[in-house]
């Protein structure tokens, strides 16, 4: 029976996130994946703008903090600069998929070989809860008091949906973390990253729709149950897109 | 001794080209040179224009907007370009394009008919190198030898065939 | 003696930067700077090194951020609406003391402007490029030898300063070709060997490093901008530029930057033949501005004058450096026209008379 302990290339430090909060899931996940390739001194990190802008603090491996959405920009400076390193970008979906849309797609579409981590929880959770690019019709947000209006404010991104229709992309798949057999199913995905970039087949996004559970206005508990009722009917679970691109 | 020289004709007419061989004529005889082009969106297919300064002294202005020397190689590039001539400058203008006869007595005019000599003399396209080789002779701006030394340097390597001819087109318009 | 060849200004500087161990280019296509791009996608290949066109100037200033960090010399160009844009990465840049090369090759603005030769980004490149409290490093050649020149300076002195450089040329400068000799230059600094800082990777040797430029608590972000300028100092002290000539008996200086310099320069000889004791400082470096060798070489001026492709902005650095010691006038065209050296002379010859 394995000792459950933490992985080396998870920082033992307390995290900021709040209660509930599934960012800690993923950035174990994360690490575990580091510890098992056994390539933590070969890894190099880049955090997005948003909550989890200091997870430079939170991994043992080497990290750059970007602007704004900019992570797939800097990350491919990096990874050109260093085709042999394994390069990675954790980033928000108000991050990812609104202000570093441009990068995003454009990292995707040269096939990039780096790996995504994208966090979807439908909200701007650092400024205190606004819309995100994927924040679901209807839903309340402090800037859509009466609701997301898609007359008004559009229609969500479709992350995966959207970029597996690139030639660049090795993998794009969307998991979720709210229970244990997903959160299995969610390690496999961001290893399957890893080993695409690993292999250099290519661009590799892993969405993981998560929780908010303080500007949600929910409990932990509360909130996991939205992912599974209101998100994932929106935002379905699975592989949209699979293969090496070279 | 500072030449100021001005070349201007329709893009696709080579006026960047003997730009540069006169340019590789002051490098190659030890002066001081500048090539400026005209840039952005006339170059592709509208006027083009070259200034191009030869000096024993340091360049001031790359920017040629009286020259002594000018190719004049269309009717909207005489037009614009025959007044800003200096006193005893020279002007050399493809008379096969354009009809113009210059009043002016301060400066010397020289008509080659260079489109319609390349054509008969199957050199298509080799209209600057015939006015090119009138400049010289007009000039003695350089010797033939540092035209060979410059025709070798701006003719890439894999032209290398296209020398013999551009020599012979600089022979013809010496010979007018 | 390196033998000498007739380039671009763009591509001799294309080709410096290769020669200087710049391994990595992202750019973006902009007039009149496009040559650099044109020239390094065919060579970088060649060399090993990576040219990648970005999606924007946005993403190629940030790409920098990302090589930079990770120790690796690179360098991105654009002209002046690309570094509008550009603007946002250059405060991380230095924000996250990284060092990298940026080539701002001058064209009119506001706006789309025209893409003509100008001046008219001094204010930026000196005084706002970016959010925050910074200075990049920049560079003013005046000549394509020079330009040359002035990137394996750049190079050296953002590596050794952990600050950014620009190198500020105009479309003049950029489009123009002169003789330009290849000296062979040292190559210190390329990768990250020499920068314990740098993010490629710990290896299981070292803790892991982060490059960042947040900082939440005040005192911590004040104490590394205080670092920071201390360093300023330093560079301002070993690294201040200005070149004078006839300025020990002028009663009119002229000083005029890059392009400019030239054609002021000019004037004065004219000038000079005229008799008229004029001379000519052109400072080298932007920042830090050569605020000791204004004055020096004003010493015995009665009047000086400020030239540039612009309405009249580094003409306010002069003032300050003189602090009202002597009177400064301007003369600047704009919009994409070049001030012709025959109106440099008669504004030089209005100013005989006064001082």
């Amino acid at each position: 029976m394995p000792e459950f302990k933490r992985p080396h290339a998870l920082a033992d430090v307390t995290t900021h996130y709040c209660p509930g909060c599934t960012h800690g899931i993923v950035h174990r996940l994360v690490a575990e994946v580091i510890d098992e390739m056994g390539i933590e001194g070969e890894t190099i990190g880049v955090c997005p703008v948003g909550c989890s802008v200091m997870a430079y603090d939170y991994f043992e491996c080497d990290m750059l903090e970007a602007a704004h959405g900019r992570a797939p920009a800097v990350a491919t400076g990096v990874k050109r600069a260093n085709p042999d390193k394994f390069v990675f970008t954790y980033q928000g979906d108000g991050d990812l998929a609104a202000i570093g849309t441009a990068e995003i797609v454009h990292a995707a579409t040269r096939g990039e070989n780096i790996t995504v981590i994208f966090i979807n929880n439908t909200t701007y959770g650092m400024t205190g809860g606004q819309m995100a690019p994927t924040t679901l019709p209807g839903q309340v947000t402090q800037t859509t008091p009466y609701g997301r209006d898609t007359s008004n404010e559009g229609f969500p991104v479709k992350v995966c949906e959207m970029l597996s229709q690139l030639d660049g992309v090795a993998l794009a798949e969307r998991v979720t973390v709210i229970d244990p057999a997903n959160v299995r199913k969610a390690k496999a995905a961001i290893r399957k990253g890893f080993e695409f970039q690993k292999n250099k087949q290519g661009f590799s996004i892993i969405e993981v729709l998560s929780t908010c559970p303080t500007n949600w206005g929910k409990t932990p508990v509360e909130a996991l149950e939205r992912v599974k009722t209101e998100m994932i009917p929106y935002y379905p679970l699975g592989v949209y897109k699979e293969g090496a691109v070279r | 001794m500072t030449n100021n020289i001005l070349l201007a004709g329709f893009g696709g007419q080579g006026i960047l080209f003997i730009g540069k061989m006169l340019a590789y004529f002051g490098l190659i005889d030890e002066k001081e040179v500048s090539w400026l082009p005209s840039y952005g969106p006339e170059m592709r297919g509208g006027t083009c224009n070259c200034s191009v300064v030869v000096s024993d002294d340091p360049i001031g202005s790359p920017l040629v907007d009286e020259p002594d020397l000018l190719i004049a190689m269309n009717t909207p590039s005489y037009d614009k370009f025959i007044d800003t001539v200096v006193k005893g400058g020279k002007v050399f203008i493809d008379s096969t394009l354009v009809d113009a006869k210059c009043d002016r007595t301060d400066i010397d005019c020289y008509y080659v008919p260079a489109t319609g000599l390349a054509a008969e003399n199957n050199m298509k396209g080799m209209a600057n190198i015939i006015l090119l080789g009138k400049l010289l002779k007009e000039t003695g701006i350089a010797s033939m030898e540092t035209v060979e030394k410059a025709m070798n340097k701006v003719i890439p390597p894999k032209k290398a065939h296209l020398v013999e001819v551009n020599l012979k087109a600089i022979k013809l318009g010496m010979e007018q | 003696m390196a033998e000498k060849s007739l380039m671009k200004g763009n591509e001799a500087l294309a080709e410096a930067a290769i020669r200087a161990g710049c391994k990595c280019f992202f750019g973006y296509p902009i007039t009149p700077q496009t040559e650099i791009s044109a020239y390094l996608s065919k060579r970088m290949p060649k060399v090993g090194g990576v040219f990648l066109q970005a999606e924007s100037e946005v993403a190629a200033i940030n790409m920098v951020y990302g090589c930079a960090g990770s120790g690796i010399r690179c360098m991105t160009s654009s002209s002046s609406p690309g570094i509008s844009l550009k603007t946002e990465g250059i405060s991380y840049i230095a924000g996250a003391d990284l060092p990298c090369v940026i080539i701002n090759v001058q064209r009119g603005g506001p706006g789309l402007g025209g893409i003509q030769p100008s001046q008219a980004d001094y204010w930026q490149v000196t005084h706002a490029l970016g959010h925050g409290d910074f200075h990049a490093l920049v560079f003013a050649p005046a000549s394509v030898q020079e330009m040359v020149d002035t990137v394996t300076k750049a190079f050296d002195l953002a590596d050794e300063y952990r600050m950014p450089a620009v190198i500020l040329a105009d479309g003049l400068l950029g489009q123009m070709m002169e003789p330009v000799a290849f000296e062979d230059v040292e190559i210190k600094m390329s990768d990250a060997s020499n920068k314990p800082w740098a993010a490629s990777g710990h290896g299981g040797k070292r803790k892991h490093t982060i490059i960042n430029s947040l900082y939440l608590k005040p005192d911590e972000l004040e104490n590394t901008v205080r670092e920071r300028f201390a360093r300023y100092e330093d560079v301002k002290a070993k690294h201040t530029e200005a070149v004078c000539d006839y300025c020990d008996d002028a009663e009119t200086v002229v000083i005029a930057y890059g392009s400019t310099a030239r054609l002021a320069k000019s004037a004065v000889e004219a000038a000079r033949k005229e008799g008229i004791k004029a001379g000519i400082v052109r400072p080298v470096t932007l920042w830090p501005f050569p605020v000791n060798e204004i004055n020096e070489a004003c010493k015995n001026a009665k009047n000086v004058l400020v030239v540039e492709m612009s309405m009249g902005q580094m003409v306010e650095d002069v003032k300050l450096a003189l602090n009202c010691s002597k009177p400064v006038e301007f003369y600047g065209r704009t919009g994409g026209i070049i001030p012709k050296p025959a109106e440099i002379l008669a504004k030089i010859k209005e100013m005989g008379g006064k001082n």
